[in-house]
């Protein structure tokens, strides 16, 4: 039997036995079982680390000190009953640190599950085809030690992959990332699609990102003063500058857990009707709105800065997907469709 | 009673895992404060704890000490319940954490957190160290991942309503599925499809409605040496052999086209370039020629220069 200690939590009466209520509440349960995984990791946590602060701890689980100190006391109030009543787990929060003096069987945290083995693996294999990331064998010894510590709970990590951008985008990707380490302006030659135009500019590099499959280059661009994106397999040309990147403080990050694509106010709002041949439409752009029409058709609202790629998305499709809305536009691609054909007559 | 449970379930835990003998129910029941007085509420009870903490992951074993014991009891074995010792290198951890945040908002998010929960709770201080400014992300906003994913894990079946590309129709497909694989930013599902009895891949986009399975878990067999990477490569990359094409392209228009040229010169008309390239797949071509508008004229061949003029015949129609 442990005994209180100083300053630590005043020691309530056991746990009374008696009837719990423990009606058919679905949040109730996932909360008792979140808090258990959470009591179990916190164990072993402060063990590995012999002493612990408060606050560190508190934001290491992502929860209020006021949540930690009644995490703690709970762990305090088990008690075990037989053969003879004992407390397992003794701990103290003297000024600020905890110390857990004793935690019989729960001082290792528990193994990792299969979801939880795999989500890292196939992430770490998926770092591993990016020789930006720069990681070299630290990769591969990371992935040996938690395929050893998963055990069989990694197995199924190998039927999941994840192949990343190709490898032309992956060149302008190392000078990328030695811009970022280094601090330094790039120069890059860019194809727009849209406008079908190659452009120069200089741009001070922010973040190198993968989204949705492909690499992006985030930076400031010093041309249009603002944040931009720049797919890489899009940069015809990039040179790494021998001047210091600039970045204004105010540069906002782009959200890229929100999609990349955002709309603004002064987005045109574009509808096209697709035949079953021009669906894919609606699978490579956020739309605003899908809507299923008779055979197999659809009709789908999308929103874009860019009419040029409007126009030149419509002649792609031909017959596929007819350009709805707004008429102006649609009347342009008429225009367009017909002088492209008048080279063939 | 949140609470009062999350007490009951981690004094559960702690009790088996001490154990060095199996325990019996009665035995659970005397040493775990929280649980009903009636023997049967208590039973019911018991049953649900044993779920969750299955569900959780913690191995709780069932047997008996002695051939001879009449009622079966239950034990958590350390060893079975212990993250075996990790120790990780500072570049380690590093890339751990980068790897964590690959899944920030899609499905496996939650269980990449739980994970490195555990190895902080290992010792591991998995610190954002990495690189700075290297942000890889895999994005699952296809709601077939989750079941599937599942599948996958659990040796399942499944069946599914699915549009094939153009179709305009859905057909229900049953597979035993093998693996799913994100290619350029799509997810795909390769498998056995029990109708065919063919290996086919699936696009998780063109899958309508939900998942469902359709047999027990365990009961599929992957095959032995089954390469679930390089079967979504083959599905989607171009098998034809490369052929040729001959350009009139407007100057300084075409860059899309241009970047990929064998061979550039000034046609003979002033204002325009001759441009030679490489194709796979006419239909595709055309449509991306096509797509420049006046700004491209298809000189040869007659079959691209053809369909190209369908094509754009096609947006008057």
């Amino acid at each position: 039997m442990t005994s209180p200690v100083k300053d630590g939590p005043v020691k309530a009466s056991p746990v009374k036995d008696g009837p719990v209520k423990d009606g058919p509440v679905k949040a109730s349960t996932a909360t008792a079982t979140e808090r258990l995984q959470r009591l179990l990791a916190l164990v072993p946590y402060v063990v590995s680390r012999n002493v612990v602060g408060m606050e560190d701890t508190a934001a290491a689980f992502g929860i209020s000190e006021r949540e930690l100190v009644d995490d703690l006391n709970l762990l305090w109030c088990i008690e075990l009953r037989s053969p003879d009543p004992y407390c397992p787990i003794d701990l103290s929060y003297e000024g600020g640190e905890i110390v857990v003096s004793e935690a019989e069987a729960i001082d290792r945290p528990l193994r990792l599950g299969v979801d939880e083995a795999c989500a890292l693996l196939i992430a770490l294999r998926m770092l591993a085809d990016l020789p930006s990331v720069g990681a070299g064998s630290a990769l591969s010894r990371t992935i040996a030690k938690l395929e050893l510590a998963a055990g069989a709970a990694a197995g199924p990590s190998a039927q999941v992959a994840v192949q990343v951008d190709d490898i032309t985008a992956q060149a302008a990707a190392a000078e990328v990332a030695e811009a970022l380490s280094g601090g330094r302006r790039l120069h890059i030659a860019y194809y727009v699609p849209g406008r079908d135009e190659a452009t120069e500019r200089d741009v001070d590099p922010m973040r190198l990102l993968l989204v949705e499959g492909h690499s992006y280059l985030e930076g400031w661009c010093r041309s249009a003063q603002d944040v931009r994106l720049f797919r890489l397999d899009r940069i015809l040309a990039i040179e790494v500058l021998d001047v210091a990147s600039e970045v204004p403080a105010g540069a906002a990050q782009v959200d890229v857990d929100h999609g990349l694509f955002r709309p603004s106010p002064t987005d045109v709002l574009v509808v096209f009707e697709l035949a079953a041949a021009g669906r894919w439409v609606a699978e490579y752009w956020p739309t605003d709105q899908v809507e299923e029409l008779a055979d197999g058709r659809l009709r789908v609202q999308l929103r874009t800065p860019d009419t040029q790629w409007v126009r030149r998305l419509a002649l792609r499709l031909g017959e596929d997907g007819r350009l709805v809305s707004p008429p102006e536009l649609a009347e342009q691609v008429i225009a367009d469709a017909t002088a492209a054909l008048s080279h063939y007559a | 009673m949140s609470r009062r449970k999350t007490e009951r379930l981690l004094s559960l835990v702690v009790c088996l895992l001490s154990a060095r003998r199996y325990l019996t129910a009665t035995q659970i029941r005397a040493a775990v404060p929280g649980y009903p007085d009636s023997f049967d509420a208590f039973k019911r009870m018991f049953e649900r704890d044993k779920d969750e903490l299955r569900e959780l992951g913690i191995p709780l074993e069932t047997g008996t000490n002695a051939p001879g014991d009449e009622e079966s009891g239950y034990r958590i074995s350390r060893q079975a319940y212990e993250l075996p010792d990790i120790r990780l290198e500072p570049d380690e951890v590093a890339v751990l954490g980068l790897a964590a945040r690959v899944w920030r908002q899609a499905e496996l998010a939650g269980a990449a957190e739980g994970a490195l929960l555990k190895l902080r709770a290992a010792g591991i201080d998995a610190e954002d160290l990495t690189q700075p400014g290297i942000e890889p992300r895999v994005q699952t906003p296809e709601a077939a991942f989750g079941p599937l994913w599942e599948a996958v894990r659990d040796r399942r079946p499944v069946a599914f309503g699915y549009r094939g590309a153009g179709r305009s129709t859905t057909l229900r497909r049953n597979l035993e599925p093998w693996g799913v694989v994100n290619r350029r930013g799509r997810w795909y599902v390769v498998g056995q499809d029990t109708d065919r009895q063919a290996e086919r891949v699936f696009r998780l986009s063109r899958i309508e409605g939900t998942v469902d399975f359709t047999g027990p878990a365990g009961s599929v067999t992957v095959p032995p040496g089954t390469d679930v990477r390089g079967a979504v490569r083959d599905w989607d990359s171009e098998a034809s052999a490369p052929r040729s094409c001959l350009l009139r392209i407007r100057s300084g228009a075409g860059y899309g086209l241009r970047r990929h040229a064998l061979r550039e010169e000034p046609d003979e008309v002033p204002g325009w370039d001759r441009v030679e390239l490489n194709y796979s797949d006419t239909g595709w071509w055309s449509e991306h020629v096509a797509s420049f508008g006046a700004d491209v004229v298809v000189i040869e061949p007659t079959d691209l220069r053809d369909a190209v003029i369908g094509r754009l015949k096609g947006v008057l129609a």
